[in-house]
């Protein structure tokens, strides 16, 4: 099937340096550095980043993360719930907007 | 019967030879034994298909066949596995023969099949000879551990578990020791076995006040029962090449057939328990424990197949 989105290019990700392999090189080196072992564990920081995957709709990441979750020893009432916060957030970051709609109106109207 | 592999993955033997690799054995210093495969559960993993319908186990003849084997040669661990090893009638004749001659005795467990009338006496031999219990514990969570062993199983574990922590198996310094075994629920692979254990540690501490000594963490088998699913849930060849791209040479070196043998409920030899699951024998040959007159012998080829895969990928199987 014809998409934008195709699950074999998961894989190839690191084939995005061919044409700018330093700043690929800078990239992934701070990506592995972020998910390694720090005061958050391995595990935290994958929940974290299946959370965010959600939040910027990124179908590669959910697929990878949710492995990676699984793998790290969560379990998937832990994954919806760090879904939950993502979705609470991404509702609650566009109602609080609402001020502003309501700040503006207040002022355009009688 | 061996497994078919996807096209997409190379035959385990090939991908030895490609990278002039072999898989011989070194000494035999651990001898595993299956007393059969009735078991009270029938877990989705199970690369035996062990289970409540499940006739075959080992008979009294066999069972004394091993003691035997077991005086006759010095072996540092002894390993007895099922199905439910309690369920068979003989095991208590079984490990109270394989004790005391300084080998280290372990029984793998469900926990479930530890638990009911009758299996005092084996607990109790359990204490006395200071046997290691092998648990199996897959998850901290209670729905994720029931798809994989069944409705009602969690809970009757914890419970187990409290019973044998209860009795100093776990505590420091009791010499008792329970060690856990979690095996994934589905089709992917385990990774960083010692931050798993910190967690489960913390976690059945903090909810359940159970200790243990070690947790270990393997992939499951593409054998059996846990095969069967792969292929029906479409996950067989992800699955597959998963534990193929996984593959750590390092892991071959340490992996559990090059020192083991093992003997099967109907006293069969077998390089490990997974050759056992599909039939194939001790260095490829069919050879009964009564024929066995020495061990076999260092540069011995082992018998592979694909599941073996799953032994060498990350850090291996032990
Ligand atoms: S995995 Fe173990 S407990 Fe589960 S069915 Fe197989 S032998 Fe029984």
């Amino acid at each position: 099937m014809e998409s934008y989105y195709q699950p074999e290019d998961l894989p190839k990700f690191a084939e995005i340096g061919q044409e700018a392999p330093e700043l690929a090189k800078k990239f992934f080196d701070y990506y592995n550095a972020v998910f390694a072992e720090g005061e958050l564990s391995e595990r935290e920081k994958s929940l974290i980043a299946l959370a965010v995957a959600h939040a910027v709709q990124c179908p590669y990441c959910i697929d990878a993360y949710t492995q990676t979750c699984l793998e790290k020893g969560s379990n998937k009432a832990e994954m919806t719930e760090a879904i939950h916060v993502a979705t609470a957030i991404r509702g609650g970051a566009s109602l609080v907007h609402g001020l502003q709609m309501r700040n503006t109106a207040q002022k355009l109207s009688f | 019967m061996t497994s078919k592999l996807p096209q997409m993955v190379e035959p385990f033997s090939q991908s030895l030879k490609s990278r002039g690799l072999s898989l011989t054995r070194l000494k035999s210093t651990v001898l595993q034994i299956n007393v059969g495969l009735l078991c009270n559960l029938a877990c989705r993993h199970c690369h035996l298909e062990a289970g409540p319908a499940r006739q075959e186990i080992m008979s009294a003849d066999t069972v004394s066949q091993v003691v035997e084997l077991s005086k006759r040669f010095s072996f540092g661990v002894i390993d007895v596995t099922g199905g439910a090893p309690e369920m068979n009638p003989h095991i208590l004749d079984l490990l109270g023969g394989l004790s005391g001659r300084g080998a280290r005795v372990m029984l793998r467990s469900n926990l479930t099949a530890m638990d009911g009338p009758g299996r005092e006496q084996l607990i109790d031999l359990c204490l006395d000879k200071k046997v290691v219990i092998v648990a199996s514990f897959p998850a901290l969570n209670e729905t994720q551990a029931e798809s994989q062993r069944g409705k009602g199983i969690f809970l009757k574990s914890i419970e187990v578990l409290q019973r044998l922590n209860g009795l100093g198996y776990g505590k420091t310094g009791s010499g008792l020791e329970l060690n856990l075994v979690s095996n994934p629920a589905g089709a992917f692979i385990p990774n960083n076995q010692s931050q798993l254990e910190d967690r489960f540690r913390q976690i059945l501490m903090n909810k359940w006040g159970i200790e243990f000594n070690q947790l270990f963490s393997f992939a499951n088998v593409p054998l059996g029962r846990f095969k069967k699913w792969l292929v029906a849930s479409g996950n067989y060849v992800s699955y597959m090449e998963k534990l193929a791209h996984s593959q750590n040479p390092c892991a071959l070196d340490g992996v559990m057939c090059r020192s083991l043998i093992s003997v099967g409920w109907d006293g069969y030899l077998y390089d490990c328990d997974f050759n056992q699951a599909i039939g194939l024998g001790l260095g490829g040959q069919q050879i009964h424990i009564s024929e066995l007159e020495e061990l076999p012998v260092p540069g011995l080829e082992i018998a592979v197949s694909d599941h073996c895969y799953a032994c060498t990928a990350g850090s291996g199987f032990t």
